[in-house]
């Protein structure tokens, strides 16, 4: 693997359903370049197209804040939402709040917090009802010893 | 198997001009629930859906998949079949229901391993 740290910050709009994926993809394709392992980079997409996808039908707005270093990648992901009242219950493969013209596209099956907590090696998520959520999750990059 | 022999065999209509179809099909996935595709599809896999919006091309792209099959004659916009000729997602579609579609991909010996 080559490349020093890397960071920055992708800046995600509610309801932009035009762009949505664009920072998962672009994440992607940094970690490729950086030459990780296939089977990590298809984990990470995964769980930064669903942390990515969540922002954007539930928030007004989000900042998906990323580092990668050798040993790993980290997002950050900071919504401006309707918050989060019960995490477990959201953690639940099925539940879901989506509204039925989110489900109709596809989404909203209660399988994206799931499908992040499958592919990551950390997951945590913070939730003030009315504020907000901020989901972080990292994986590491090099095989595991 | 390859991407075009499956389009000649079951006379399939391609959407996206310009795109490789010697692409091998490793397995198909049927699903209009994106998280599903998401989670379960894997690379080189085709996908047969009914979704025709925009996202679907972000979902195969990230998933590395063969192919989009749209079923019941599905019609796309043109900024969804601009993004997938750009994101090199060929996009083909079939007048038959997905049941139909599926049935023929598992009787050419594809399967979702």
């Amino acid at each position: 693997m080559t490349g020093g740290a890397d960071e920055g910050v992708y800046f995600i709009t509610g309801k932009d359903f035009t762009n949505a994926g664009a920072a998962s993809s672009s994440l992607k394709k940094l970690l490729e370049d950086r030459g990780v392992p296939a089977d990590i980079v298809r984990r990470f997409s995964i769980a930064a197209f669903e942390a990515e996808m969540n922002a954007i039908i539930y928030a007004v707005a989000g900042m998906m804040r990323y580092s990668i270093t050798r040993d790993m990648v980290k997002v950050t992901l900071q919504d401006m939402g309707p918050g989060i009242p019960d995490i477990s219950l959201a953690m639940t493969e099925g539940y879901s709040t989506a509204p039925d013209y989110i489900r109709e596209m596809g989404f909203g099956s209660g399988m994206g917090l799931p499908n992040i907590k499958k592919n990551v090696d950390h997951m945590t998520i913070t939730s003030v009802v009315g504020e907000g959520t901020t989901l972080e999750f990292d994986i590491a990059l090099s095989p595991s010893p | 198997m390859k991407l075009k022999d499956i389009i000649d065999t079951l006379e399939l209509q391609v959407m996206t001009p310009g795109l490789n179809l010697d692409t091998e099909v490793t397995g198909g996935y049927a699903s209009d629930l994106l998280s599903d595709v998401i989670g379960h599809a894997k690379e080189g896999f085709v996908w047969i859906t009914f979704q025709v919006h925009l996202n679907i091309i972000a979902v195969a792209s990230l998933k590395g998949l063969a192919a989009i099959i749209l079923v019941n004659s599905r019609a796309l916009d043109e900024a969804t079949l601009k993004r997938a000729i750009a994101e090199g997602i060929p996009i083909i579609t079939s007048p038959l229901p997905a049941f139909e579609v599926v049935g023929r991909l598992y009787t050419l010996g594809l399967r979702c391993p």
